[in-house]
């Protein structure tokens, strides 16, 4: 890949706000999810987004989407922000944006059979499509996600999770999509169905010419999917770099605690690891930290760190970090892996 | 090694309306002292019903044949009021979803407090400072704070630690734990595994690890046994089957896991789905899915065999088990 590479979608300043109530009585309160994000998804990548639960990695998916509309900020489309789209238009721009959801069978109309789910979206988005050529494009979609074409009149209860999967890719894939938002895709699955579904995943991605978003709290899958990865900590970037970068060479605390903290399914390297595992549990958004957010589990925190909030750094052409002490902090990849 | 659990010839049957399942089939094993033995597999292979069964929890449409001797005494097919003298007293179990096991109405040292007053008649004073340093023993900060806490002003992980801080308040001798950090964050999820090693190494609690995740048995058991379609198929240490798998099963779901220190072009799955277990193929069950299987194990089931150096496998093929590209 020597072209530049193409930005599909751009993220500027991107913030997110809840207001939620603070019991009764009491006055509402406002929750961060997200705040000051910044990225580019290129044309072909796949980008895994990490972090705890909480840390607003589907949040962000769902904004991306427009499916939750961001307070501030810019989510720019080959260059045409979504954010200020009219609703029609937006509509229209869905059949290039799909997403597919952590538990298949909730995501399913249970009264609707399965070529009745996968062709949905083509009756709002391409209305010009007589019966005889949806059926067609929901055959040839559910060959390609592995369904057989006898279960096209069956319900969605009728089918195992990983199968269940395979409907909404095909939902997804129907409306031949530039981008997929994947949240959590096997995280309910049985093991060796989650690795066929991320098979899938990846067949798909070369066949179609896909470009995907790959949200998961399991890094060791993030690991296998993704090209780069971004780390989320109470909803704002901590580092951006390529897979291997990470994995290899992480340089924020909070990525070498998350690396340190995955199960390794190897006996020997899982008993020579030495496990630095993280205190305590990620604080309450509604109230987070001053200064670096991260600090207070941080065990190269330094008085300064509650004072300064550390900024988004450039560190090399296409690795990002947000960490006042990233230069101070190395710790060879054994220790984090174990390798 | 002192064995505190022998489980014999078990068996878990559930009736429906017109037919029966049988969940558990044959299943035999033993715990000793201090050990952490893994209990593999996918859902539907039997692994929670056979330690629900165990516990007396089965639902009331199921029924359990067999032993399951915790020295003289069997478990099985003991009348609950006669149970109820073992529970959480020498023989404890926690689940994946600690609200589920919580009581949502009661603060966390009443409940805590309540079990050392029924098994070790402890007045409600002490029972109660008992329980604020079990959950100090656990790592929750700031013990008496959370003691008057609800369940749900906890976090996932603090429920989880309060109900490992239940479970062990008796200090039983065996501790059941069912996907206990499966909806827990990586990093919270390290925590729990450094305390159950902690339990086992400094208290010699027995534990039983039932999940699916293979990296979490890596890091903490010592012994595995593998389940699929309600029966042990593969049974040895730790090294041995994650190093030298004998049975097609076992090396599937390895090279089903995604690794994060190696990063393969694609991962290696099993192909097919779980077996319902209405509808056991004939044969050995997993034959539909497995890469090794040749006439035999289309008509006859193989038994789970003693291979020698306390491995025992459940499968025809003795051939070498190259497994597509990453072997």
């Amino acid at each position: 890949m020597n072209q530049t590479p193409i930005n599909l979608l751009e993220i500027k300043d991107l913030k997110k706000t809840f207001s939620i109530s603070g019991g009764l009585f009491s006055r509402r309160l406002t929750l961060t999810a997200l705040e000051d994000i910044n990225f580019t998804i290129r044309k072909g990548e796949t980008l895994g987004i990490v972090g705890e639960s909480g840390c607003g990695k589907s949040t962000l998916g769902r904004c991306i989407l427009q499916l939750l509309a961001p307070d501030e900020g810019q989510v720019l489309w080959l260059g045409q922000d979504l954010t200020r789209l009219p609703a029609e238009e937006m509509r229209m721009r869905r059949q290039d944006l799909q997403i597919i959801f952590q538990d298949p069978l909730a995501s399913l109309n249970p009264r609707m059979t399965v070529g009745e789910i996968i062709a949905d979206p083509l009756r709002a988005l391409r209305p010009e499509l007589n019966k005889d050529e949806r059926r067609a494009r929901v055959l040839k979609i559910m060959e390609a996600v592995g369904l057989l074409p006898e279960m096209i009149n069956r319900y969605p209860h009728e089918f195992s999770g990983g199968q269940a999967q395979r409907i909404g890719i095909a939902r997804a894939l129907i409306t031949e999509p530039k981008l997929i938002v994947c949240d959590e895709p096997v995280s309910a699955l049985d093991v060796s169905i989650q690795a066929q579904i991320l098979n899938l995943l990846a067949e798909l991605k070369d066949e179609f010419g896909l470009t995907l978003i790959f949200i998961s709290h399991n890094l060791s899958v993030v690991r296998h999917v993704s090209d780069r990865i971004l780390v989320l900590y109470l909803g704002r970037i901590v580092e951006l770099a390529t897979g291997d970068e990470i994995y290899e060479d992480p340089k924020h605390p909070y990525t070498r605690a998350l690396l340190t903290a995955v199960p390794i399914p190897d006996p020997k390297l899982a008993r020579l690891r030495n496990i630095d595992a993280l205190k305590g549990e990620i604080p309450s958004p509604i109230n987070p930290p001053s200064g670096c957010t991260f600090r207070t589990r941080c065990r190269f925190a330094k008085p300064y760190c509650a004072e300064k909030r550390p900024p988004l750094e450039r560190i090399e052409d296409d690795r990002l970090v947000a960490c006042h002490r990233w230069r101070e902090i190395e710790v060879p990849v054994e220790a984090v892996l174990g390798a | 090694m002192k064995q505190v659990l022998k489980v014999e010839d078990m068996s878990v049957t559930f009736e429906l309306h017109q037919s029966e399942v049988q969940a558990v089939r044959e299943m035999n094993f033993t715990l000793s002292e201090g050990e952490t033995l893994a209990v593999v597999g996918e859902s539907g292979s039997g692994k929670s019903q056979a330690f629900l069964a165990i516990m007396g929890l089965l639902a009331k449409n199921g029924r359990a044949g067999g032993r399951a001797m915790m020295g003289d005494i069997n478990l099985i097919g003991m009348p609950p009021r006669q149970l109820d003298t073992h529970r959480g007293k020498d023989i404890a179990m926690i689940f994946q979803d600690p609200m589920t096991s919580l009581n949502p109405t009661l603060k966390v040292r009443t409940q805590l407090a309540e079990v050392l007053v029924k098994h070790r008649d402890y007045d409600q004073q002490k029972a109660t400072m008992a329980a604020i340093e079990m959950l100090e023993r656990v790592g929750i900060p700031e013990p008496v704070k959370r003691a008057n806490a609800y369940p749900h002003e906890l976090s996932g992980g603090m429920r989880q630690r309060v109900m490992i801080a239940m479970a062990l308040l008796c200090q039983p001798k065996i501790l059941i734990a069912d996907e206990p950090t499966t909806a827990l964050d990586v990093t919270v999820q390290a925590q729990m595994l450094d305390l159950f090693k902690t339990l086992t190494e400094d208290f010699g609690t027995s534990l039983v690890l039932i999940t699916h995740d293979l990296g979490v048995v890596a890091g903490v058991a010592d012994r595995m046994m593998v389940m699929y379609g309600g029966r042990a198929v593969e049974k040895g240490t730790v090294d041995d089957l994650f190093y030298d798998p004998r049975h097609p099963y076992t090396l599937g779901l390895l090279h089903s896991t995604p690794h994060i220190a190696k990063r393969a072009a694609r991962l290696d799955p099993i192909q097919g789905l779980p077996p319902s277990l209405e509808h056991l193929p004939k044969g050995c069950s997993f034959n539909p899915r497995c890469a090794f299987a040749f006439d035999r194990c289309l008509v006859e089931r193989p038994p789970l065999t003693d291979t020698g150096n306390g491995r025992e496998k459940a499968c025809f093929y003795e051939g070498p088990m190259a497994y597509g590209k990453v072997a």
